[in-house]
Order: C-alpha cells, then structure tokens, then sequence
C-alpha cells in the first residue's frame, strides 16, 4: 500500500518506520524545515518538506494515488484539514486522523474522516477499566477499547432482582450476552430472570458504560 | 457580539469602548463556543490568523450549531474555494488585495467607492 503520513512529530516518526518495515511504500510529510532535516537525515528519502493541507503539494506527494492517509501531527484543526483536502482533491478512499481533544472524535466523523484515533480516549478508557469499581467489573475491552465486555454482580437490592431481561430499559449498543448462576454459564433469553448472585455479562460501548450500571445499581 | 480569543491580552486592542462580551478560550472547542453563546448566533464569523482554525471552526458552527450565517477568512485562495462549495462563505483576503493592485496596476484605479479606514479612525479605539 501506499501510505501518507502528515506530521512527523515521534507519532509520523515511529508510524512510518513501523510501516515502512512492514513493506509498505511510506511517506511522511513535515512542515518544519529543520524538523525535516533531523528526519531526513535518518529517513532519507521517505521524508519529504511541505504543508500537507496544500492541495499544490498534495498534487506533488502523490495523494492521488495514495491508499491511506494518515493525519498525526499535534493540532487537531490541520488534521481535519489534511483530510478533507485529500478526500476532495484527490478522493483518496482511506482517511485517519489522531484527534487530540476527545471531544473531536465524533466531530471530525461527522465531518467525513473515515477513522479517527485519540490516545487520550484510549488511555482513559484503559484506567477506567483499572478504577472502574462499583459493582460493574470490566473484563475485557473490544475494537481498541470503544466496546468493552463487562461482569455486573446483581445484588439483594438491585432494581433489577426477578425481573426478566426484555423489562430492563438497556441504553443503546449493550447487550447482555450471558448470566453466570451457581458457577454455570446462562445463555439467557428474554424471559430469564435475575436473581440474587447472578454475574451478568454484557458487551457495552464504553460511551454507554454508566447507563448500564446504573440499570443494575443499587437505588 | 461576543468575541472568542485564546489570549486575554488580544482584547486589549478593542479599546474601552466596545460594550461586547470577551470570552477567553479556543474558537475550535465546542464548550467554549457554547460558552459563547452560539447556540443562539445568527452569524458565525471566524478570523484567526489560521486558515485551519477557521475552516474548523466555521465547519462546527454550520455542522454542529446550525448557525444560519458562517464565514470564514481564509488566506489560501485553493481552500477558501474548495470549502466555498461545501457551503461555507469564505473570505480569501489574498486574492481580495491582489486583485484590488492588479486593477491599480493596470487601470489606475481600484474601483473601491471608500477603503473603510475612516470607520476606525471614527471609531476613535
């Protein structure tokens, strides 16, 4: 594949020579000249200096036949900008850009970048799941870390005890794939019943985490 | 009119007699803007020095708050066109001054009615 990575701050840096040693043809843009210079003296020709938001150089970079392009320098604004400018030029099918702020993940979706990566989302979502606490235990997270498989012990006072599944009001992307009863694993239906003991599992999106502790919590 | 600037000092320059509100924070961050007041905006102007903060900015406004009237000043004339047709108004200042000294150049007259500069002056800031 052909790869343009945009920003050559330690992230571009390692992206592309992990990339480059995997047998991908890498390029990695830098705006700083003397940012460029460091790097071309180790990188040699993979590196290359310019503005990757302009479409002239875009042009010269070869975004047009670009499988990927991936938006990592350390402002959020030229990432988006990076992307939508090689979408509209050059239609290059696969965009992905580092968010910085969280907040922008979803934006930035909304404003046609096919993926979007925030170290700060992962990283939190990783503590999270060290300090979750309360009765939710998280056992597993999924799809780097947005969907996450959690245990939820029911207790003698959760609103939940001997009600069936299909009353619960689950919040949207949770599901509750199995009940641990007596140290046997439940394929549960609509129907099944919680009671007293049981180990509820469930796969989540992390957005709804909160939502669905609270469905079982303790009033 | 509220303006949003990330550094205090850069309020100094509207002098004491703009009644506006000043809000101190990043244009291209929803909090801030809702901060702002933009939920209730009919225009959305963004002119920072950066052509991607703008282009940022104007796309939330537009795309997240539904403001009815966002422009954008942006000194790449390739950029201010693309995002002109995405539906955003765009201000190129570049081809705006190289036009108006092409027609100096060239006619002798750059065909402005009145430069504005007056308006400042009156404005006594």
């Amino acid at each position: 594949m052909y790869i343009i990575i945009v920003g050559g701050g330690n992230v571009g840096y390692y992206l592309s020579k992990t990339l480059a040693s995997a047998g991908h043809e890498v390029l990695l843009l830098e705006k700083d000249r003397s940012r460029y210079r460091n790097l071309s003296e180790e990188l040699g020709e993979m590196v290359m200096q310019g503005d990757g938001c302009q479409a002239d150089l875009q042009q010269e970079a070869g975004f047009g036949r670009a499988d990927v392009v991936v938006a990592v320098s350390g402002s959020d604004d030229d990432n988006l900008v990076v992307c939508q400018m090689a979408k509209m030029e050059f239609n290059v099918p696969r965009t992905i850009t580092r968010v910085n702020s969280p907040n922008n993940e979803s934006l930035f979706r909304k404003l046609g970048i096919d993926a979007t990566v925030s170290a700060t989302k992962i990283i939190y979502n990783l503590i999270e799941q060290e300090v979750g606490g309360g009765e939710v235990i998280p056992l597993a997270a999924l799809n780097r870390g947005n969907i996450e498989i959690i245990d939820v012990e029911i207790s003698t006072k959760s609103p939940v005890l001997h009600h069936e599944i299909k009353s619960l009001s689950l919040p949207p992307d949770a599901l509750i794939i199995s009940i641990i009863r007596d140290e046997h694993a439940i394929l549960p239906t609509a129907e099944t019943r919680f009671e007293a003991g049981d180990s509820v599992i469930a796969l989540v999106n992390a957005e709804h985490e909160h939502a669905l502790r609270d469905v079982f919590a303790e009033g | 009119m509220t303006i949003v600037d990330m550094q205090s000092e850069a309020f100094r320059r509207l002098g004491t007699k703009f009644k506006g509100n000043r809000i101190v924070g990043n244009g291209t961050d929803e909090d801030v803007l809702r901060r702002a007041g933009i939920e209730k905006a009919d225009l959305f102007f963004a002119a920072t020095q950066g052509d991607n903060r703008n282009i940022m900015g104007a796309q939330i406004a537009k795309h997240v708050f539904d403001v009815p009237q966002v422009i954008a000043r942006i000194y790449d004339p390739i950029r201010a066109d693309r995002y002109r047709q995405l539906g955003i108004t765009t201000l190129c200042t570049t081809t705006i001054a190289a036009g108006l000294l092409r027609d100096l150049a060239t006619t002798g007259d750059w065909g402005l009615s009145r430069d504005y500069s007056q308006d400042y002056l009156d404005m006594n800031v």
